[in-house]
């Protein structure tokens, strides 16, 4: 009796699985099936193709940069102090994740549009960003910073607080404490975050084509041109998203490898 | 106990294999036998339209019409003619297919995807859109030269994006403008939309100092916020929208009756109504 629903177990569990490893995995086979070996590195280097991969390379980089050196001091804040409002303020960051990319374009467009609260006072500086290689990494840096935010915090609170109160007895400040102390030992879970945050930043698509528009070169990343080429040039998109698959298949297998990618899989399960 | 988790490992590695494989089977088995050949579809199953952006409001009064008459629903898909017509290339389900212009029709009538031959229903003219409040004080078309405007076109393989290079090329020969009247418009284009009613709503938002849309696209909820600049009528391109039945329609019937609808009397008020010219005889 017991063996019969033992196998029974065993078998559901093998059916479920299986059919979400096929859920998985078909699409991405389906897409390298198309592939011809040939023909993709010579259109690999077609100038369109070429610029998008530049674009995208460069907004996905700056935009993680952005996200690291604003993001830090929130996911502090965070991690190491208490205050009234802490819950919100956390929801509010993690908002993005959940948000429907389209929104979020359009909240921007509202936020930082030329017609939108603060487009006065940013022209007023010479700063535009809808329709600009900027307004891309700003749509970037909203979408992918609660990735980078959720690890960092999680590694700048799992620092042994006697670690803290050793450097305090030798009178660091708490800036020392946290370059010589914080940083080093939460190290890992930064680069696993930041490097989220890239991969995320590399696959935006919905408020970047709503925020900064879709000019080749300027605004049209690789997400974007792969939406444009399936209306019309389909060997183009299949291309695009390959070299995608390949760039985001590469991150997260070295953050698998490397010690970070077990520490970011902990931070994710403890939080 | 060792040899019993051996045992149970091996035991579940056999397991999984043999669902794997079973799964894998099934998947073979639906690639060889390919897509079902289209079967009629059930009574209460919508009819399913796929039409150019720009004819979103009147096609929807149209399909109300059409579902007080014959008593069957209408669910559309409006999105760039282009885009559709990948989809349908892509054995999307639909019944009927209409376009902005004759070069996506074409592709769909050169594969053999449509029944019979597509008939033009409807006509259109380009305008120029600035926002109300018209930052880059645009007051005719050949102010959208001037370096530093802000345009939003639809991209070009966009029909309305085909129709707005073809317009921006014939005003270049127009008295008064300058030869290079096109390539200087280009360069201010900031953003290649993907179908013509995100022109509209860049301009719309004030984001984009103008933008080439249909006139038709001017309704009254979008005429609040924008102000529209006519083109001149011998640099105008008036598009021509052509409507045919798939090859694969569930609904063939149906569709057969949709598309004498959208050519009927009835069904050419609505289009008036909404801005839309008749058809143009002999342009096919």
């Amino acid at each position: 009796m017991s063996r019969t629903r033992e196998l029974a177990t065993r078998a559901a569990l093998a059916l479920g699985a299986a059919a979400m490893l096929m859920l998985l995995i078909v699409p991405i086979a389906a897409l390298l099936l198309r592939v011809h070996p040939g023909t993709l590195f010579e259109r690999l280097l077609e100038p369109e193709i070429l610029a998008a991969l530049r674009l995208s390379l460069v907004t996905s980089v700056s935009a993680t940069f952005l996200v690291v050196a604003t993001g830090l001091p929130l996911a502090y804040l965070l991690a190491r102090r208490q205050f009234r409002g802490k819950r919100v303020l956390e929801v509010l960051v993690d908002l993005p994740m959940v948000l429907p990319p389209t929104v979020a374009g359009f909240a921007l467009l509202l936020a930082f549009g030329r017609a939108g609260l603060t487009g006065r006072a940013l022209e007023a500086f010479g700063v535009s960003l809808p329709f600009t290689t900027l307004g891309v990494i700003v749509a970037q840096a909203f979408m992918s910073a609660p990735f980078f935010i959720t690890s960092a915090r999680a590694g700048l609170a799992a620092v042994d607080p006697r670690y803290l109160d050793a450097a305090a007895t030798l009178r660091a400040s708490e800036l020392d404490t946290f370059f010589r102390v914080v940083l080093p030992l939460s190290m890992p879970l930064l680069v696993a975050g930041a490097a989220m945050s890239g991969a995320r930043a590399l696959g935006e698509f919905g408020a970047t084509i709503t925020f900064a528009g879709n000019l080749p070169g300027v605004t049209q990343t690789m997400p974007l041109a792969v939406y444009v080429a399936l209306q019309s040039d389909l060997d183009s998109a299949i291309v695009l998203s390959v070299v995608l698959l390949a760039i985001a298949f590469t991150l997260l297998f070295w953050l698998r490898r490397t010690a970070g990618g077990g520490a970011f899989v902990a931070a994710r399960a403890s939080r | 106990m060792k040899r019993f988790r051996a045992m149970c490992s091996a035991r579940r590695l056999r397991a999984g294999r043999a669902a794997s494989a079973a799964s894998f089977g099934t998947l073979l088995m639906l690639l060889a036998t390919g897509a079902p050949p289209p079967s009629p579809a059930a009574a209460n199953e919508p009819l399913t339209v796929f039409a150019a952006a720009s004819l979103s409001e009147a096609f929807r009064e149209v399909g109300e019409e059409f579902q007080r008459r014959e008593g069957l629903a209408v669910r559309f898909n409006f999105a760039g003619s282009q885009q559709l017509a990948t989809q349908i290339e892509q054995g999307a389900n639909a019944d009927v297919f209409a376009s902005a212009d004759l070069r996506w029709m074409r592709e769909i009538e050169t594969r053999g995807l449509a029944q019979g031959k597509a008939q033009p229903f409807a006509g259109n003219v380009l305008v120029v859109l600035v926002p109300n409040f018209n930052p880059a004080r645009i007051h005719a078309p050949i102010d959208l030269a001037r370096a530093g405007v802000r345009l939003v076109l639809a991209a070009e393989n966009v029909p309305a994006g085909a129709y707005s290079r073809e317009a921006l090329r014939r005003l270049a020969g127009e008295p008064g403008y300058p030869p290079d009247f096109a390539r200087r418009v280009l360069a201010n284009v900031v953003s290649h939309e993907d179908n013509v009613r995100g022109v509209v709503g860049k301009v719309q938002l004030g984001e984009a100092d103008a933008g080439m849309c249909y006139r038709s696209d001017v309704s009254r909820t979008v005429a609040r916020h924008v102000r529209t600049i006519a083109i001149p009528g011998a640099a105008n391109v008036r598009a021509s929208y052509p409507i045919a039945v798939l090859r694969d329609a569930r609904h063939a019937e149906a569709a057969r009756r949709f598309v004498a609808l959208v050519m009927s009397a009835e069904g050419q008020r609505i289009l008036a109504r909404h801005g839309f010219l008749p058809p143009q005889p002999g342009t096919r």
